[in-house]
């Protein structure tokens, strides 16, 4: 296994590359403009000065080896500078936003922190959910629990959250008044009363979320659950006097957990990739918000460093993935 | 008596207490796209320049009837008091004496020379240096006197430094990022030191600005808000439920919505709606140029005219066909006025032709008609083999997509089909050479879409529309005549407008050429005069509405009316 | 049966399978059970008589042919052009002359939800199917194939990675109007939507079969197979893909929720059918702003594209009961 980690690790390294070079020339030839939002009375030639400030005078593989050598070079000393007080960066430009003209990863630091409380929080949520739920109606397949388990699932899972958030904020938001509309990132927990008012202005994305993510997971579950329910294996199992919870919890789940496994491998990076419409809905500015103005105003090295450190984080999640089959199933080989 | 007396308390309790800075505590407002940089000359989005301009403030601003107030500048500079030269090639500007950043230095001439030279630095890209243009040398006189000299007489002289677009910055902050260097200037760019009522306390881009009252602000008594939470994010439905419904927010900008959605909010109570008119006029532009398919990269240039947008009949039976009040109330509601012009104000420059408002189908049936454009056997009209066929293309946006509906149902009952395309807005508005969907490259027989202009005076406007702004291969697609209007007449006006000094003769000359596209020429059809609805709590008080200013100019008169 | 005609009786099973599976039907595949093997007629009968016992299932089929009977025969009889506009009929609530009522423009809410529902099942059903064949054709060959497993895995990886808005943004500039110019605007807009949704939604599916092969690869029963020479196509066919259903069964179905979804998400980026185009999705988008005055015009599209997905749902769950051996017998 540790052989197979390490190779997979090695490999991981050109295949990022490819990754990023990809990405930077899907975001050359895209049709975006970083200076589609300058008034048109501005004449050609003063834009033109614009673009030349912002670099893009210079040919694409230029730029692109120049962040490349930001990326892995000068973000990595800078950062190394500000943990040990050290000098190696002075003077090395680091990767700058066109839209803030402010380093890429200094906002991106800002804005982890609210993704992770909340995407991450309703994940979590989510997947708490989900597994009972999962579980419980497949092993009483078409009970009425069963039956109402698929409902709420199925329309949990049609409807998007566009429409859900704002159901949610009309409700709690404005009819009832019980939570906030819009989150306060500024908002620092210090006592009591701020403690009390994170939560309840996390209260309506988390749950939005939370129902979203755990719909779609608890079905891969209950699929799976029931996939093996019917195996010969159950039958020994439970012949040879195992009590039921044993069978069930033990040997099933344990069975049953791979697609799971999967399912739930791949929504992780998409936690730290943030939640575009529900952090719009609930003002939430996470990293999702962060990556669509982005994308809205073409703000190339943005787009690029956080794609690529999605690109990261989805290779390093499938390789967890795939240690994980090999764990819930011995006989899973990949040397 | 006792009945008079409440409504004389209630009032005397609404008036602002007097005196006293930061005595009001919060005001929290909301803007649904967020400010990503605080620094003007960097990008020339509202998003950015109105939480801007809380902090720099410029000379002088621009009034909503377009007059000019002197800001940081004792006075308006004018042929009769020196200011402005005889030949109008230079302007003096005087500052008001006893001026101080929010850091306690003094405000000087230097400060001004410096933002001039900052802008205008070669390796820079400052985003206003259109306001800079044609001038030679800007020079602090003394400490209260700066000389601005252009290369050539310059109509109208007052151009840089009014306008929240263009503020002071100060040199001792600023000095170290000139030219290339300003890129990467984040301090500054993100807290710049000003003179106006507050100052910067943190800032995250595209999230939240937060600001305290500036303890060196010239007005002692101002302003009554101690602290200012700007945050970003949503949109403009979200921005509207959190002031007019829950009341979480004080203000919210920019909310172009349905008026049938609004009303009902604002109905509630606990805000109302203000709407500022600048120079926005959304409009339709007919090709002059043939976008066929067949033509190939000559698709859209000067040498294929359209087939039909060029018979002035077609032109105006299109523009007949629109009725432009259904349009105002049902999409635009608060938002917009039906208008004939593109250049609506200042009041002086709008040529007040009004013929364009009522809809007349039958009229414009009878001049296609009479043209020799006919119906078809599928009620489509044409004329030796061409079809009154269209593809009307504009961005993304509700509105608008119930506008070209709308547009479409008329057209189809005049006997013109039209095919409706919409396009990303970032997409449309790039400069992208190699992008078929951009307003430029224009591959459509029509497009609707906005433009503004900032000062009191159309002429760059109007200079889109000159010959050589066309955009074609040579240029790159790049060129904002994007409707491909050539006339050598416009043109000499257009020559002639730039060396008329006399307001009236400008006037009238802009209003010639405003008609010559508009009202005569149906080339461009004005439909809706847009104004930027903001809402604030109806404890909010002081708001008032300037169009060619950010909804935020006169943030230091305002304060909590009980 | 002789050995040579059981195994022609065997191969003709598998073409009409692989025919079924291309048409874009659910594959149905015989089961390992010998004495079933070979007896196609009668198999597809007892999953037939399997599926009809499953409440739901057939409760959830009546519906979905009705929706489709909705949409598809719906306009012939309810001939108002959805793209209308009637000022004078704007917001008007339940009536003779609407019995849907009208939207802002006082176009006919009954005509919209119709010609948006084709589109939208069209799109759902399509975009569905060419996610999960891609999804499921390299989750399997991956899972099987240990050599191709690292290529097609990175591939896999890259596609997770890319940022689907630019990507879109890309292929309307590239294809749009080569797409419209051979197939005309309607079906070009089609097959860009289809193929959009489709080239960026298979990759959760092939991860997922993926996993489970991998486990299946090392089950008793594939080795036995595997010992007695059943070549590589058969073995994917007969067996492994039989076995993992249950997971393609539920990407499906979450396929076509998303799928419909995603529709509306491309028209905001001007990728979409015409704008004055109605499509379920889109009809719920522009209501939500109006949803406190209008409720109708949330609920109505909202309805039917939880129906379709329920719907879906229903009858796969049924088809997968229907198609297990082990539960058929019960």
């Amino acid at each position: 296994m540790l052989t197979f980690t390490i190779r997979r690790l090695l490999l991981a390294i050109p295949t990022l590359l490819f990754i990023s070079l990809v990405i930077f020339l899907l975001l050359e030839a895209s049709p975006g403009d970083p200076l589609g939002d300058v008034p048109l009375t501005v004449p050609p030639e003063v834009k033109e000065r614009m673009r030349e400030a912002l670099g893009l005078g210079q040919a694409w593989y230029i730029r692109y080896v120049l962040w490349l050598k930001q990326f892995f070079w000068v973000e990595p000393l800078h950062w190394f500078d500000s943990v040990f007080g050290t000098q190696f960066s002075a003077g090395m430009q680091r990767i700058i936003s066109f839209q803030s003209r402010s380093p890429v990863f200094d906002i991106i630091a800002q804005r982890v922190p609210q993704t992770l409380t909340v995407v991450g929080f309703s994940y979590l949520v989510g997947i708490l959910i989900a597994l009972p739920i999962g579980i419980l109606s497949a092993y009483k397949q078409y009970s009425w629990f069963d039956q109402l388990g698929t409902f709420v699932s199925m329309i949990g899972f049609s409807m998007p959250t566009f429409f859900t958030g704002v159901v949610l904020i009309i409700i709690f938001g404005v009819k009832l008044q019980w939570f906030p509309s819009v989150y306060d990132t500024t908002l620092q927990v210090r006592d009591w009363d701020s403690f009390w008012a994170q939560v309840r202005q996390m209260a309506m994305p988390v749950t939005v979320l939370a129902l979203y993510n755990a719909a779609q997971i608890s079905r891969f579950m209950r699929a799976s659950m029931l996939d093996n329910l019917g195996q010969d294996y159950v039958r020994t199992a439970r012949a040879k006097g195992l009590s039921e919870r044993t069978v069930v919890l033990k040997h099933v789940l344990r069975n049953s957990l791979i697609p799971v496994i999967t399912v739930i491998a791949l929504g992780l990076p998409a936690v730290f990739g943030g939640a575009i419409i529900t952090e719009q809905v609930f003002k939430v500015n996470g990293l999702g918000q962060l990556l669509i103005t982005a994308i809205h105003g073409n703000d190339i090295p943005m787009v690029l460093t956080l794609t690529f450190i999605f690109a990261i984080l989805i290779v390093l999640f499938t390789l967890i993935a795939d240690i994980l089959y090999g764990v819930l199933d011995p006989r899973i080989r990949y040397d | 008596m006792k009945k008079a007396l409440v409504p004389a308390l209630a009032l005397m309790m609404a008036t602002p207490a007097l005196a006293e800075r930061g005595s009001d505590g919060d005001l929290r407002v909301l803007y649904w796209q967020a400010a990503s940089v605080l620094n003007p000359y960097l990008s020339t989005g509202a998003k950015d320049v109105d939480p801007a301009s809380m902090i720099l403030e410029p000379l002088a601003l621009v009034a909503d009837d377009g007059s000019l107030i002197p800001v940081l500048a004792a006075e308006i500079p004018t042929i009769e008091n020196g200011g402005i030269a005889e030949d109008f090639a230079s302007v003096t500007w005087r500052l008001k004496p006893g001026l101080t950043w929010s850091d306690g230095t003094p405000v000087t001439a230097a400060d001004v020379a410096f933002t001039a030279q900052y802008c205008m630095a070669p390796d820079f890209g400052c985003a206003v240096l259109a306001e800079f243009d044609g001038i030679e040398t800007v020079e602090a006189v003394d400490d209260l006197t700066v000389r601005i000299r252009y290369a050539a007489p310059k109509y109208p002289p007052l151009q840089a430094f009014v306008g929240g677009r263009t503020p002071i910055l100060q040199k001792a902050q600023f000095e170290s990022c000139l030219g290339s260097a300003g890129a990467s200037c984040t301090d500054q760019n993100f807290g710049p030191i000003g003179t106006g009522p507050f100052r910067v306390t943190s800032f995250e881009p595209g999230n939240v600005a937060t600001y305290e009252a500036n303890p060196h602000y010239r007005d002692p008594a101002k302003p009554a808000f101690a602290r200012v939470t700007i945050k970003g994010g949503g949109d403009a439905m979200a921005a509207a439920r959190a002031v007019l419904e829950t009341g979480e927010f004080d203000f919210a900008w920019n909310l172009q919505l349905a008026p049938d959605v609004v009303a009902p909010m604002e109905a509630a109570g606990k805000g109302k709606l203000v709407g500022s008119f600048g120079s926005m006029v959304e409009r339709i532009e007919l090709n002059q140029t043939d976008p066929s398919p067949a033509l190939g990269a000559e698709r859209s240039t000067l040498a294929h005219p359209h087939p039909f947008l060029t018979d002035p009949a077609v032109r105006r039976a299109l523009s007949m066909a629109i009725d432009r009040p259904i349009l105002a109330e049902l999409a635009y509601g608060p938002a917009g006025k039906p208008t004939c012009t593109i250049v609506p104000v200042p009041e002086t420059f709008n040529s007040g032709r009004d013929e364009c408002l009522t809809q007349d189908i039958a009229g414009a049936r009878a001049l296609l008609d009479q043209a020799g454009w006919l119906p078809g056997a599928d009620g489509i009209r044409e004329k030796d083999g061409v079809r009154l066929h269209l593809v009307f293309q504009t961005t993304v946006n509700p509105v608008r997509q119930d506008v070209q509906s709308l547009v479409k149902q008329w057209w189809s009952e005049i006997g013109v089909e039209t095919d409706l395309k919409t396009i990303d807005g970032t997409v449309f508005f790039g400069g992208d050479a190699g992008n078929p969907d951009s307003r430029a490259r224009f591959l459509a027989d029509a497009q609707m879409f906005t433009d503004a202009f900032y000062l009191p005076d159309p002429a760059s406007f109007l200079d889109e529309f000159v010959c050589n702004r066309v955009p074609d291969q040579g240029n790159q697609w790049q060129g904002n005549n994007s409707v491909r209007f050539c006339d050598p007449a416009f043109d000499a006006m257009m020559a002639q407008l730039n060396q008329t000094g006399l307001p009236r003769d400008r006037q009238r000359i802009a209003k010639d050429m405003t008609d010559m596209l508009t009202a005569d020429g149906h080339v461009v059809l004005p439909l809706i005069h847009r104004g930027m609805i903001s809402a604030h709590a109806n404890s909010l008080a002081g708001v008032t509405p300037n169009g060619w200013e950010g909804s935020l100019w006169n943030i230091a008169d305002w304060s909590r009316a009980e | 049966m002789t050995d040579p005609d059981r195994q022609h009786a065997l191969d003709t099973a598998e073409t009409v399978d692989a025919t079924a599976a291309q048409a874009g039907a659910v594959p149905g595949l015989p089961p390992d059970e010998p004495h079933h093997a070979g007896e196609t007629r009668s198999q597809w009968r007892d999953i037939w008589r399997q599926f009809r016992s499953h409440r739901g299932a057939m409760v959830a089929l009546v519906l979905f042919v009705a929706t489709i009977l909705f949409v598809v025969v719906g306009p012939y009889l309810w001939t108002i052009d959805p793209t209308y506009v009637d000022i004078r009929a704007r917001n008007s609530g339940f009536s003779a002359a609407h019995p849907l009522g009208t939207d802002q423009l006082g176009r006919d809410m009954l005509a919209r939800l119709m010609a948006g529902g084709r589109v939208s099942i069209a799109v759902g059903l399509t975009a569905m199917i060419i996610a999960i064949t891609l999804g499921s054709l390299i989750g399997v060959v991956s899972g099987y194939f240990r050599r191709l497993d690292a290529p097609l895995m990175r591939l896999t990886e890259l596609f997770l990675a890319l940022p689907l808005l630019p990507l879109l943004l890309l292929m309307v500039t590239l294809f749009r109007e080569p797409l419209s110019q051979n197939f005309g605007p309607a079906m070009g807009t089609f097959i860009l939507i289809v193929s959009a949704i489709g080239a960026t939604s298979w990759m959760q599916a092939a991860r997922i079969v993926r996993g489970d092969v991998l486990g299946l690869k090392e089950r008793e029963f594939i080795l036995a197979a595997r010992s007695i020479g059943t070549p590589a196509h058969r073995m994917i066919l007969r067996h492994v893909l039989p076995n993992v259903l249950s997971p393609i069964m539920v990407a499906a179905t979450l396929g076509i929720a998303t799928a419909i979804i995603t529709e509306s998400a491309l028209s905001f980026l001007g990728l979409g059918f015409p704008p004055d185009f109605p499509t379920w999705g889109r009809l719920l988008y522009d209501a939500v702003d109006q949803m406190v005055m209008y409720p109708w015009r949330v609920i109505l599209p909202g309805l039917f594209i939880s129906l379709t997905v329920l719907c879906v749902n229903y009858i796969g769950d049924g088809l997968r009961d229907a198609m297990d051996p082990r539960i058929r017998g019960r």
